[in-house]
Formats: C-alpha cells, structure tokens, sequence
C-alpha cells in the first residue's frame, strides 16, 4: 500500500500525467475542425482536464482537502447551472463571465503567492517575474471580462462610454499600465510589502475597466477574443511560476487561439488592434456625416407586401444581425425559411463573420434553430450571388451591410468588409425603429429605393410574414 | 540550486514557445461557423488555473491567504465546469444537423 501510494506520488510519474492530458487538449481542440468531430473533441479534451486536476490532487504537498471541497463545491454549484439554463443568445455574456472568473483564479493565486513567501522573499527573479505578470494580466482580464460582461447582458449601456477625450483616456491608460508595471518591477527588485501588490492589483484592474468602458457594443466580438487571449497567457505565465507544464501548455493553447480570433475579427472590420483598444468608435466622425443627411424618404412595408414579395421570389438570402439575437428571432426565422422552401423558394443566410457580439455568434443562434449547415454562407461566398437574388430579408444587422463601408471613404467605418445586399433586386429591413446602430452611423441601405423597412420586435415581424405566407 | 533553476525555466520556456507554435496551427483550421464553441472551449481550458490553486493551498497558512484561495479554486472550478458543458450543449446543436459538407 506504501509502495503503491509512492508510486502515485512519484514526481515523474504526475509529470507524465500532465503530458497525457496536455496531449488530450491538443487532440481534442483539433476535434474541433468539423462539426462531426467537435463534440467528441470537446469531450476528451474534458477528460483531459479532469486527468489534470487528479493528477495534482496526487501531489503530495496537497494539503488542506476541506477547502479544496469547499472551494471545487462552490465552483460546481454557480457553474453548472449557469452553463445548463444560459439560452444561446446570451453566450456572449457567459463566455465574458467564464473568462473573466478564469482571469480572477489567476491573480487571486498570485496575490497568495506573494503573501505566501512574504513578498517573494527568497524566490527565483523568474518566478517572480512570470507571477507579476500573471498578476497584472490576470486583474486586467478579470475586471475588463466583468465590464463586458455587465455591458452584453444590458447592466451596463453598451454605447461606448467616454472618460473625458479618446486623447485623456489613452493617457490615463497609459498612466495606469506605467504604475501596475513600476508596482512589478518594484516588486521584482526586491521590495517585499503588501501594498506594492495591491497598488499593483488595483491599477491593472482600473486599467481593465477603463480598456473595455468605452468600447462599442461592435467592437465587442475583438475585445472578448483578446480578454481571452490575455487570460490563456496569464495562466501559461502562473504554470511557469509554478513549474507545470500542464498549465504552460493549456494557457499557450488559449493564447493562441485568443490571438487568432482576436486577428480574424479586426480584420473582418477592418480595424487594428490597437484602435478599438484606445476606444470611442466613430464618435465625432458619426456626427460629422449626420451633418450632410439628403437621404430622401425611408420606404415603411406592411408583413404582408413582405410575405407576397418573398413567396414570388427565386432567391432569398437572410441577413441576420444582433438585433436577430436580441429579439430572439432564430427559430421564427427558421420557420419562415422552411414555409419558402415549401414553395419552391430557395433560401440562404449570409453571415458576416462579425455579426452579433462575439466570434460565430450567429451561426450558433442558427445551429440552434436548426438551420441545415449546407445554407450557412460566408460573405466572400454569399457576395456574388446577392447579384442574382430577388430579396435580400436584413434581420437586425446594420453596420454590416452599410455601402458607405465601400463608396465613402470619411465614413467611419470605410474600408470595412461588408455583406453586398443593395446589389438585390429587392431589399427588406427588419428593424425595431429608424435610430441608427452603434455609434450612430447613418446607413444609406435604409434609403436606397430598393429597400422597404419592416418596423417592429424582429421576433414578431418574422412570425408576422410567416403568417400573412400561409394564408397566401 | 541556480543551475538547477535556470534549466528548469529553459525547459519550461520551450514548452511554451512550442506550445503557442502548435495552438496556432491546430487553430487555423477551426472553421467560422465553430468560432464560438472554440472559444468556450478554450475558455473551459485556461480554466485549468485550478491547479494553481489546488497546488498552493497546501502549504496556505492564516484565514486571507485561505479564502482568497477557496475563491480562486471556486473561480476555476466555474471557469472549468461551465465552459465544458456549455461547449456541449453547443456542439450538439452543430451535431444534430445534416452536415454534408460539414468538415470543409
């Protein structure tokens, strides 16, 4: 029994574990390529997890076990809820919300590390090095994952919110990155009391409030991809502090993929990073281009033109948006899209890699409803075949298909790649009222004497033609 | 001891380095349509800071140090179990449907 339990102990023996389940991330996460092979890779890399975490519970300096219950008893009580009854619409939120506890975890552990060893007295410079920089990004995630978070589920506004000018707040962030770097490197050259932490704890999570207030609900699929990002690497700098090399590899994994994301989408807008991190989108430019408005008159539909106009067509090719998320639209128009197809109406979903609040968002909302993967189309795919469409139906999107991204080079949001609906035959637009989308940029879509507006909660606009379609 | 110190963070800045190299890789090919069940996924996985905390519980002493590890491991603990099966729930959705040329 003593042989066998040394065994267990053994630190190769666990150190073997750990490359068994790093392993196990790697695979699983390349299950995720294909729809077939995602589940089945989430799982393993699941199991990999739980390799992990018994493995360490093997370690002999694990000590302390009623709080371990207590603390994993707490965790699975708030966390399996929440992941069971969360509805798909709000995933954003949820993914914000798990991202900023995991960045929380990291500079809690830090912080004890500090206090364990009376200021990192007697600790290697690298460790202490990894562990302040843990710190600072771990703070940084969490406080910035929270104020997403607050601003996806509405507690928040999700119009940018400005401290003063987008000059005052870049010094001010600045400011806030200097003094939680000093408090690091005060740190690190030796200074062992407690306050030097928390000034170093409290300025990064200043700075990670003040990084995320003022960015725009649209800006936010970028920033949940780098809150992601920053709390992988945060991790994979603690699994150096602690020499793990489970934690090394799971946070470089998450890094990675964060950077990727993070990439993809401020490409898909057209932006650089660093612009939608000093924050406040468009402000005075959107003011600016409310000046010269000549638009002509914005052309109001009843759900029954809509219904006759689509029953007719050949192609119709959905547009969907936040404001399909918000209304909770998805399986009404899925609906709608399956009475079209009865009559011979062929359907297609365009989707902007952008649309909603986070990466693939809409494609998830459409999983859900059911849509066949087969009619999911990315706008490079989607684009020239809006040519030949007859109706172009926008369900909740607006920046994304705003023209002015491509003809008005002082637009705000010029350059950015965008869905071709005016290219249509016809255009219907779903939208609750005419005030303009994030930032208020106006979207000359609304006015071009293609486009027919459709008022009204998109939810019940949809069953609406679905209704006035049956009875055709 | 210094010796021994420095090779361990060699070793360990390898596995990094390495690491990052293959996460982008594997990443790359992660389709559009997957990106937000990769990256609950993913989430799920920096989840793993648990063990940080499990780790140094162990020789905690006096009751801040202790709570504020109970919530680190309670943290990690949503951060792990929520992000897996939310994942789930997700990709059973993508599961359920005919995904013909799914795997593109």
């Amino acid at each position: 029994m003593i042989v066998a339990s040394s065994v267990l102990q053994d630190h190769d023996f666990i150190s073997v574990l750990y490359i068994v389940s790093f392993a196990m991330f790697i695979y699983g996460l390349s299950g995720l390529t294909g729809p077939r092979t995602a589940v089945r890779g989430n799982r393993i890399a699941a199991a990999g997890m739980a390799l992990a975490v018994t493995a360490t519970l093997l370690k002999p300096e694990i000590g302390n076990w009623p709080l371990i219950i207590l603390g994993v008893a707490i965790g699975t009580a708030i966390g399996v809820p929440a992941a069971r009854q969360v509805k798909m619409t709000a995933m954003p939120q949820m993914v914000a919300l798990f991202n900023g506890v995991g960045g929380g975890a990291v500079a809690l552990i830090a912080w004890v590390e500090f206090r364990e060893t009376d200021g990192f007295a007697g600790v290697a410079t690298y460790v202490v090095i990894f562990s302040v920089f843990a710190a600072i990004v771990g703070s940084i995630s969490f406080w910035g994952s929270n104020i997403a978070f607050a601003k996806l589920q509405a507690l928040l506004p999700g119009k940018p919110i400005a401290i003063g000018s987008v000059r005052i707040q870049a010094v001010i962030n600045c400011g806030l990155l200097l003094i939680a770097v000093g408090c690091g490197v005060a740190i690190t050259a030796g200074e062992t009391d407690g306050i030097w932490m928390i000034a170093l704890l409290v300025s990064a999570a200043l700075l990670g409030t003040f990084v995320v207030l003022p960015i725009g609900g649209a800006d936010m699929p970028v920033v949940i991809s780098l809150l992601n990002a920053l709390t992988g690497l945060s991790a994979a700098a603690t699994g150096i502090a602690l020499d793990n090399t489970a934690l090394i590899v799971a946070g470089m994994l998450v890094g990675a993929s964060g950077t990727i994301l993070t990439r993809l989408m401020a490409q898909a807008m057209n932006r650089s990073i660093p612009s939608i991190v000093a924050g406040g989108f468009g402000g005075e430019v959107a003011v600016a281009s409310g000046a010269d408005t000549d638009r002509g008159p914005v052309r109001a539909t009843s759900a029954a033109d809509a219904a006759i106009q689509m029953a007719y067509a050949r192609l119709v090719v959905i547009v969907p948006g936040y404001g399909m998320a918000v209304a909770q639209a998805q399986h009404a128009v899925r609906e709608l899209a399956k009475s079209l197809e009865s009559r011979g109406v062929e359907v297609r979903y365009a989707i902007h890699p952008v649309a909603g609040r986070m990466p693939g968002h809409m494609n998830v909302l459409l999983a859900e409803a059911d849509v066949p993967y087969e009619q999911l189309k990315e706008m490079d795919d989607i684009n020239p075949e809006f040519a030949r469409t007859d109706v172009a139906l926008v369900i909740g999107a607006n920046d994304v298909t705003n023209p002015d991204a491509r003809t008005k080079p002082d637009s705000p949001i010029y350059g950015m790649p965008v869905l071709d609906v005016e290219q249509a035959a016809s255009v219907i637009v779903l939208k609750r009222s005419m005030s303009s989308g994030f930032a208020g940029i106006d979207n000359p879509l609304f006015y071009n004497p293609k486009t027919s507006m459709l008022f009204g909660d998109a939810k019940q606009s949809v069953s609406d033609v679905s209704e006035e379609l049956k009875s055709l | 001891m210094i010796v021994f110190a420095a090779s361990t963070l060699v070793t360990n800045l390898a596995i990094l380095v390495l690491a990052g190299f293959v996460g982008y890789a594997v990443i790359s090919k992660v389709p559009n349509t997957l990106h937000t069940p990769l990256m609950s996924g993913t989430n799920a996985i920096h989840g793993i800071v648990l063990l940080g905390g499990l780790l140094v519980i162990g020789e905690a002493a006096g009751v801040l140090n202790k709570t504020l590890l109970v919530i680190a491991i309670a943290f990690g603990t949503i951060n792990v179990i929520g992000g897996f099966l939310v994942t789930d729930r997700m990709l059973e959705m993508f599961k359920g449907r005919r995904a013909k040329d799914g795997d593109e």
